[in-house]
């Protein structure tokens, strides 16, 4: 099977799953530095699905496009534009390049289907995500911290989250 | 008639099996297991978000501190990751060392976990140190070459840090004279023991289908039957010239991982004679002289992944623009290897789950990170 580029996955998707693909506008990186030239805002070249349809576009590219293989889950923040960027990265056994998938969640209400129905490997990358970032996936069977203890509170991964005065230092003293 | 009754006990997190602080919180029904929930996190430090405190070249040495086994792997992976996002380019010469320390690494990898396996095991000590030993000579290698025995921090954006010594070849091609006596004096003794047998076929079985399905990756998804290796299917850096095989299991087991690990190690060697044979006619030196190491790479993402010695390592990188990545994510094997471990050890005994646990070869460093 010839590997795809995203151009062409876009191309697919949007012949047999009309209305999953969205328009992938830029996301502004914060913060801007003090002096010098303003950076660019961020235009991705890969596909961004919408958090609804995320199960249905992952789900072709397993079935119909055979990229069974689902290698990593990241989150970034982009405080700037108040939403969280998920990451799903996909590959075939068979070798070549992956595909990424990315979807794009508010900050108020951080909200993802969860892939761990589908694919069991997914579970710790999604508890992963939910302990530093605070990602609810819904439908996953056991979204508990996973680094962080269960009764701390804060999300530590996000950008707003306090680097000083934490409430858990030398709280013992 | 007896009855028995489910019991919760807690393996770890102060364990001398658990190879560091991760605790399993198992059921138990007499010996047998019903069910194993890992619990980390003890050694977190929250490793990606100091990182993106620090500029680019201030993480190399950080990232040795991930899997302390593997520095060497840890700086390749990153370091292509920088180098992808930047569009730095590598000098050939630069390349082949990278790729002669990252086997060396994976030699010296197996040869550990494998001597803590047969611990595991029972077999106390003698294994071990036969597999430190072997891990010494490759250490003295990396010594003369980075400085640094463990926590290495070789690698550049670019290339490397400095070139070979002059008495580091003479040294390695002593070693890759001694080293099949040592892969196969290891086999002779491990491959038909009994203990060994008795303790490794047909436990912590992981069909083919469900190791795809967990996204586990490397020894562990190559036991069980699947030939992935990111060195042959997305080969990086020059791993497609040399002439290597991937070694697969059938079964999924134990000793089918045990195997692969002792293949991989042969097959480590025969990319290393190549790389002594080609090195000589490398063109450039071991660092491209333009790559400037504070990097401020153009607004973007990048992500790499090699075949470190545990499984696909890699880093996901966003710039700014700025001299600090905006995001920093490392894809850990060994974290998402213990995805699948409950079901590998349910309805195996207690004494099992000590043994699955060493074939899947983990290090906390990573798994918390």
């Amino acid at each position: 099977m010839p590997r795809l580029s995203p151009e062409e996955l876009r191309e697919r998707m949007a012949r047999d799953l009309p209305g999953t693909v969205l328009e992938p506008t830029p996301l502004r990186v914060t913060p801007p530095p003090a002096h010098g030239p303003q950076p660019a805002p961020f235009v991705t070249t890969d596909t961004v699905v919408a958090a609804e349809q995320l199960v249905q576009a992952a789900l072709y590219l397993r079935d119909t496009l055979g990229y069974a293989f689902l290698s990593d889950i990241a989150v970034v923040d982009y405080l700037a534009d108040g939403v969280f960027e998920l990451v799903y990265r996909f590959y075939t056994i068979e070798g070549g390049d992956g595909l990424v998938l990315k979807v794009r969640v508010p900050r108020e209400a951080p909200e993802a289907p969860s892939l761990t129905p589908y694919w069991p490997g997914a579970n710790l990358h999604e508890r992963e995500a939910f302990d530093l970032f605070g990602i609810i996936f819904t439908d996953h069977p056991f979204l508990r911290r996973i680094y962080m203890w269960d009764e701390f509170e804060g999300w530590p991964m996000r950008k707003d989250f306090p680097k000083q005065g934490d409430k858990y230092i030398g709280a013992d003293e | 008639m007896f009855k028995t009754e489910e019991l919760q006990i807690n393996i770890g997190p102060q364990h001398p099996s658990t190879h560091g602080v991760f605790r399993m919180l198992v059921t138990v029904d007499g010996e047998t297991i019903i069910d194993l929930k890992p619990v980390f996190g003890y050694l977190h430090r929250n490793h990606e978000q100091i990182a993106e405190q620090n500029t680019y070249l201030q993480n190399m040495p950080y990232t040795d501190r991930l899997d302390y086994f593997n520095s060497m792997a840890n700086n390749q992976a990153y370091a292509m990751a920088v180098e992808k996002l930047a569009g730095i380019e590598v000098p050939e010469r630069a390349e082949y060392i990278r790729v002669l320390m990252v086997e060396l690494t994976r030699i010296l990898n197996h040869a550990g976990a494998l001597g803590f396996l047969i611990n595991d095991m029972g077999m106390w000590q003698t294994q071990l140190a036969f597999g430190m030993r072997e891990r010494e000579k490759i250490l003295d290698l990396f010594e003369m070459a980075s400085g640094a025995r463990m926590m290495c921090n070789y690698f550049r954006f670019g290339g490397v840090v400095r070139d070979l010594p002059p008495e580091f070849m003479p040294k390695l091609k002593e070693l890759l004279v001694a080293m099949p006596a040592f892969v196969d004096e290891l086999e002779r003794l491990l491959r038909e023991n009994e203990i060994l047998m008795q303790r490794a076929e047909g436990i912590g079985v992981l069909p083919r289908e469900l190791a795809l399905a967990y996204s586990v990756t490397g020894p562990v998804l190559r036991g069980s039957g699947v030939p992935y290796d990111i060195r042959k299917a997305e080969p990086y850096s020059v791993y497609d010239r040399f002439d290597f095989d991937i070694p697969v299991g059938s079964v999924g087991d134990v000793y089918d991982r045990f195997l692969v690990r002792i293949e991989e190690m042969r097959q480590s060697k025969r990319i290393i004679e190549q790389i002594v044979e080609q090195l000589p006619d490398a063109r450039g030196g071991h660092i491209n002289p333009k790559a400037r190491q504070n990097v401020r790479p153009p607004v973007g993402d990048a992500y790499a992944r090699i075949e470190s010695p545990k499984g696909e390592l890699g880093f996901y990188l966003v710039s700014d623009g700025s001299p600090r990545p905006y995001r920093y994510k490392v894809r850990a094997p060994s974290f998402i290897n213990l995805t699948p471990l409950g079901d590998m050890c349910r309805g195996y005994k207690v004494a099992d789950v000590v043994v699955i646990l060493g074939s899947i070869d983990i290090v906390m460093g990573e798994v918390d990170r």
